[in-house]
């Protein structure tokens, strides 16, 4: 499926699935097309090429010509709630009263929707008294009312502090199971996306980078982008020297890595690591264990403090990113140009496929097909 | 017929025929403003520059067009319509709609678009995500139905060509203002005139009332939900 806007392509996609009952995450930096695609899906628009089948059916998008029937049992929650003018009560049963429910019917589904979200006290209230996110979870309430069997999620949680985007996270998590309700959570929050997904989709500039489980996008990205996207922060370009018995030696700028994998002498491969899998031990440690695997000694270039953890910046001299606790960092006396050791695990090591890196390349030379 | 109850007969004619012209212009207007706004369609910024044109249509000319379409010898001459009320009622049409429907439609225009995507993602059709932003716009409409009255309830020219301005049957406050002030009639004259007066005073107090208390500031909070 293609959209184009103005001789632009904004989102290219060969092929998605989305299953009864799952709820797909779409994670990506902002403008990789991933609002695109959810209001592709729920026939706001109209692909500029390809298909979109529900139920194995093909339908129709776009303003005038929609497959009403369809679109009908989807049901979207944007950033904002959107909530239109009037009582709560007028909100939730909006979805209702557009598909002719009888009102006293409406009214006792709003209501009993209310109460299941713990909002039964706000019916008859004004929304323009609501807070941000009473006035967000309403919003979800009001898609929720309809029994759709999608609903499209659009950054829903974005905009609201991080104690209430945790409990609304876990209260809609828990309404989609229960209801057996198929979800599109589209997200630039990795936590969030693994929170809420069951598979993750990972989209870079229209495209699908990768597609899969929380554990596979975050600890077997399969792009450079993904990793980097995914907050693997070191990446290292080198070559296989030595393989045997599931580890390899490989060659980077500025020393050796050790890495489990199956993978033969003389490939060039993309090394990534977690900043949360490195180590940082006193300078004394690493000497004291010269045989242990993957450890360096380093200059400390930069230290970043973010709240309850510290990012640390070393030269290895190739450079190396380490997350650490505030505490540890304390304990340490970390300071730039102090000298400490450096340590990961073998296993911690992600092995980027080039492979695909260089797949990438040759279509970019051939060009669009 | 006596002074007296010739005003209060233009008093009433004004009122009938501005309030009626105000109410069909509504009924024409606020549908086709929102035509304008919400559905695009060949010919749609044609349409909207002849409304906004036609907005500062002069009075007088309508009335003098008008009547040459329905006078006794014109071409609808046979409907009868000359020196009726009905035709007043017409003229006041034309100069109301265009201000009824370019108002509505800058109302909506300013309405977040957003909400009409809410709207249909919750299964509406167009027309009721556009009901939904009129709703949204609703001091918009309300508004551009007190413009529409305000500019017809003052206006002679129109009403005075087509109505003859004849006493006792198509005479409105303006005409019998004008009439008044030529047979140095002057106190009623001047009475009429200060009821038209406190007529614009209070049309204009409404429109800036329901403009001032829904700035744009309150209609994104009820959007957006806060109230902080």
């Amino acid at each position: 499926m293609r959209k184009d806007y103005g001789g632009r392509t904004v989102l290219d996609i060969e092929r998605l699935e989305v299953r009864s009952g799952e709820t797909l995450a779409v994670l990506g930096p902002s403008g990789c097309g991933k609002s695109v695609l959810l209001r592709l899906l729920n026939l706001l628009e109209s692909p500029t090429a390809g298909t979109i089948l529900f139920h194995g059916e093909p339908v129709r998008g776009g303003p005038g010509n929609r497959s009403l029937d369809v679109s009908r049992r989807m049901a979207m929650v944007f950033q904002d709630p959107l909530l239109f003018r009037g009582s709560v009560e007028d909100n939730v049963g909006y979805g209702l009263k557009v598909r002719k429910v009888p009102v006293a019917e409406r009214v006792q589904r709003a209501r009993d929707m209310l109460d299941a979200v713990g909002l039964g006290d706000l019916l008859s209230q004004n929304v323009s008294t609501l807070s941000g996110g009473e006035a967000q979870r309403i919003a979800v309430a009001r898609a929720l009312v309809i029994k759709p069997e999608v609903l499209m999620l659009d950054e829903p949680f974005a905009n609201l502090d991080p104690p209430t985007r945790h409990l609304l996270q876990e209260d809609t998590r828990s309404i989609l199971r229960e209801q057996g309700i198929s979800a599109i959570f589209v997200t630039h929050d990795q936590e969030e996306a693994a929170r809420m997904g069951d598979r993750i989709l990972v989209m870079d500039n229209g495209k699908i980078a990768q597609e899969g489980l929380a554990r596979e996008i975050f600890h077997e990205p399969e792009t450079e982008f993904v990793a980097r996207f995914m907050g693997v922060e070191n990446i290292l370009r080198g070559e296989i020297r030595e393989s045997s018995e599931g580890i390899a030696r490989v060659a980077v700028d500025g020393g050796s890595i050790e890495v489990t994998t199956d993978r033969e002498a003389g490939r060039s491969v993309t090394l990534g690591i977690r900043p949360e899998d490195v180590t940082l031990v006193p300078v004394a440690d690493i000497e004291s264990r010269a045989s242990s695997r993957n450890s360096f000694i380093g200059t400390v270039t930069a230290i970043e403090m973010r709240g309850p953890i510290a990012r640390v910046t070393l030269a290895c001299p190739f450079e190396l990113v380490a997350i650490i606790t505030w505490r540890s960092a304390v304990e340490l006396d970390i300071e730039t140009g102090a000298r400490f050791g450096a340590r990961f695990k073998a296993v911690a090591v992600v092995v980027i496929d080039d492979d695909t890196r260089l797949v990438r390349d040759i279509n970019e030379a051939e060009g669009p097909k | 017929m006596s002074t007296a109850s010739q005003f209060f007969h233009a008093l009433w004619l004004s009122l009938a025929v501005s309030g009626s012209a105000a109410l069909i212009s509504a009924v024409i207007g606020i549908p086709l403003g929102a035509l304008l706004s919400e559905f695009e369609f060949p010919g749609r910024k044609t349409i909207l520059t002849i409304v906004h044109a036609f907005m500062g249509l002069p009075p007088v000319v309508v009335g003098l067009y008008t009547f040459l379409v329905i006078m006794r010898t014109g071409p609808l001459g046979s409907i009868g319509l000359e020196y009726t009320v009905t035709v007043m009622v017409i003229v006041q049409v034309i100069l109301a709609t265009p201000i009824v429907a370019g108002f509505t439609h800058a109302s909506l225009s300013e309405v977040d678009s957003r909400l009409a995507m809410q709207a249909m993602s919750l299964g509406a059709t167009r027309i009721q995500a556009t009901i939904v932003k009129i709703r949204q716009a609703r001091e918009g409409m309300v508004a551009s139905v007190i413009a529409g009255f305000g500019r017809v309830i003052a206006e002679v020219g129109a009403v005075s060509i087509v109505g003859g301005a004849i006493t006792g049957k198509t005479d409105t406050i303006t005409t019998l203002i004008v009439k008044q002030t030529r047979l140095g009639v002057y106190t009623s004259a001047a009475l009429l005139g200060l009821v038209l007066i406190a007529i614009s005073i209070l049309v204009n107090v409404f429109l800036t009332r329901l403009q001032a208390g829904k700035g744009a500031s309150e209609i994104g909070k009820r959007v957006t939900g806060y109230s902080d």
